[in-house]
């Protein structure tokens, strides 16, 4: 996007960093993508998008048709914004570059939660700067519907590359959906995404972010929350479809007292399918609090659960909860929970499990009429439903749903 | 309703129970007594079906048919419920979860609301079954999900164990709902009840008793006898009873 100017100082760096190799997860070959699509054309009204686009938009919480239940809507179909609007009041929802050309204070946030030489697929995000979305709430907005934002991948063998910046500015409330899914399509890609979130004084964001993707698609999105005083950020993350690999490692940083984040993470990992993930808070100042809990199901898939806290000030608690079900033969789930306390008077916790369901749960389930599979998928669904403290009702909903439809498949 | 002929049960590749006969007829409850170690859960589990819980030999019928090689599912469908004495936690799965699963996917949310207020559960009905429930609260919970289950022959093991002396008035009076004890007559359940200290005996109706002595019944006569033989005599004075 030529016209917007930004600073070439990160451009210096991520030219750099182009060839970098990932700190984890499978490197990848950025020569095997194309970086061109077809242009997409922009829709006013997004229920017009193609049908078939807008059920798979569906399946990951993003409705178009009917966006009553929702404050601002945007969908990035390849490279292009096919759609971006708000309608709800103190909230802000833009294609990033459009944004970029509007407030020149933006650039002040770009690679302030996430360092632009990472690794090849920041710098890769920094040179080929496709688009992306700016979500923001303004001062003391209490938005009340969420935000949803759909990427999308059509084209065969793109590597996608879009960079999100969402602000939630003092005392405000933002909820965000992000669906992230393909055209029903039986090809590679690849999708980097950089998400940087600034959670200023007092305010609140939910972000649920819902994967569904491809076999033959590699995803790697590198994303930073950095949150102030008071601020609370709870990020949801489901994946249970088909993958070909995934490797994401967000970084949440409490620089703010008493500020408070949780993770939750929900992961199916198919055959065929590696997902090397997990969360890592750094709970800089005092009373800063963290909690990561993470479900993850391999039914045959190779499963990697990450979960990082370290407590460098005092008075600040943190509990990580990594739990692992093994469903068939093969498969594999290895959790690697940390916990680092730099001061006294840290208060943290983990706790980390890796098995197969347990025999005599079934039985228990069995000598009340139900059937082994229906015990099996009750205790599984058990299992993937995470109570989410905070999370509003109606996005507790949501997110129930993206679990059901993935799980229905399950057996 | 339930006959048992000749069971040996071996669990662990060790036979624990070498021939028990036993008869409950419809409306009948009977109790079933002896010191640790002697079987009587390892009778519940093999007539309820757990896998873990062999039969070798001998058979169980139930309502006519011969169920000795039935699963457990089939079995509780077919109408055998069990209060577990520990129950297993089951993470992410809700009391009132287990309770609808009882009901067999009939969901009647008020008959559901209105039985976990009368057994003090209301609660916990939105927690993790079992999940840091206290003796007395898994016993409510597990009456719970038998009143739902409804079924024709009832085992209970120990009911009335760690339950305070408030609270065993109100599981004696929930049994006797189980067992359809307010009817005099055209009783169509049964009950088969394991009790250490008999104490449930005060509150529910038990017609017959049997000791159970190293896999063997060695005495079966009026529960209430049994139990004041056992309080005098122990369990030894069973055995020359049967002599």
């Amino acid at each position: 996007m030529s016209k917007v100017v930004r600073s070439s100082k990160s451009r210096d760096l991520a030219e750099k960093a182009l060839e970098k190799k990932p700190a984890l997860g499978e490197d990848i070959d950025m020569a095997k993508y194309s970086s061109t699509a077809e242009e997409h054309v922009y829709q006013e009204k997004p229920s017009k998008l193609p049908t078939e686009d807008k059920a798979q938009f569906m399946k990951v919480g993003v409705t178009l048709d009917d966006a009553s239940q929702r404050s601002g809507t945007f969908v990035q179909m390849d490279r292009s914004v096919v759609h971006s609007s708000a309608s709800g009041e103190g909230v802000e929802v833009l294609a990033i570059t459009k944004a970029l050309e509007k407030y020149d204070w933006l650039q002040d946030y770009w690679w302030r939660a996430v360092s632009v030489d990472q690794d090849k697929f920041t710098a890769h995000a920094e040179i080929d700067l496709q688009n992306g979305y700016f979500i923001r709430a303004l001062p003391g907005a209490k938005v009340v519907y969420p935000v949803q934002a759909c990427l999308y991948i059509a084209h065969k063998n793109l590597a996608q590359k879009v960079h999100n910046i969402i602000i939630a500015e003092e005392g405000s409330e933002l909820h965000i959906i992000t669906g992230c899914a393909t055209h029903p399509m039986n090809a590679s890609g690849l999708h980097i995404g950089i998400s940087e979130f600034y959670i200023k004084r007092g305010a609140k964001v939910t972000f649920t972010m819902i994967h569904n993707w491809a076999p033959e698609i590699d995803v790697r999105p590198r994303s930073g929350a950095i949150i102030e005083e008071g601020g609370v950020f709870l990020c949801n993350y489901v994946c249970m479809k088909p993958v070909r690999s995934l490797q994401m490692y967000p970084v949440a940083r409490c620089n703010g007292e008493n500020s408070i984040v949780r993770f939750n993470t929900i992961l199916v990992a198919t055959p065929g399918s590696t997902l090397d993930t997990g969360s890592r808070v750094l709970l800089n100042a005092k009373g800063s609090r963290a909690e990561i809990v993470a479900r993850t199901i391999t039914t045959g898939g190779t499963i990697i659960s990450r979960g990082y806290i370290a407590g460098s000030a005092p008075e600040v608690k943190g509990h990580l909860e990594c739990r692992g079900l093994i469903l068939s033969e093969r498969g594999t789930i290895h959790a690697i929970p940390e916990l680092k306390g730099e001061v006294a008077g840290v208060d943290l916790s983990h706790e980390a499990a890796v098995g197969k369901i347990a025999e005599e749960e079934v039985e228990y389930l069995m000598a009340r009429g139900l059937s082994r599979d229906a015990a099996t998928a009750m205790i599984v669904r058990g299992f993937l439903h995470v109570d989410i403290e905070g999370l509003p009702p109606e996005l507790a909903a949501e997110l129930r749903r993206a679990v059901d439809i993935s799980e229905k498949e399950l057996f | 309703m339930l006959k048992i002929e000749g069971l040996h049960v071996e669990t662990h590749g060790k036979e624990i129970l070498h021939g028990v006969n036993l008869h409950v007829e419809a409306g009948e409850t009977h109790a079933l007594f002896g010191p640790n170690g002697s079987g009587k859960t390892t009778l519940l589990m093999a007539i309820m079906g757990f896998p873990r819980y062999k039969i070798t030999e001998g058979r169980i019928l139930f309502k006519g048919q011969d169920i000795t090689h039935a699963s457990l599912d089939e079995r509780a469908r077919l109408g055998i419920g069990m209060s577990f004495q520990r129950p297993p936690i089951v993470r992410g799965v809700k009391t009132r979860d287990m309770v609808r699963a009882c009901m067999g996917g009939r969901e009647d949310e008020e008959a559901i609301a209105r039985l976990a207020e009368r057994l003090n559960m209301g609660e916990l009905m939105d927690r993790e079954i079992n999940y840091g429930f206290s003796g007395g609260e898994i016993k409510r919970s597990e009456l719970l999900q038998l009143l739902a289950q409804m079924p024709d022959l009832v085992l209970l093991d120990e009911p009335e164990s760690g339950v305070d002396l408030v609270n065993i008035a109100l599981i004696g009076q929930m049994i006797n709902e189980l067992l359809q004890k307010e009817q005099k007559r055209n009783r169509t359940r049964a009950g088969l009840i394991i009790t250490h200290t008999g104490h449930i005996l005060d509150y529910v109706n038990a017609t017959k008793g049997y000791v159970l002595l190293n896999g063997s019944v060695t005495c079966e006569r009026d529960a209430h006898e049994c139990l004041d033989s056992i309080k005098k005599n122990g369990y030894e004075g069973c055995v020359k009873c049967l002599k």
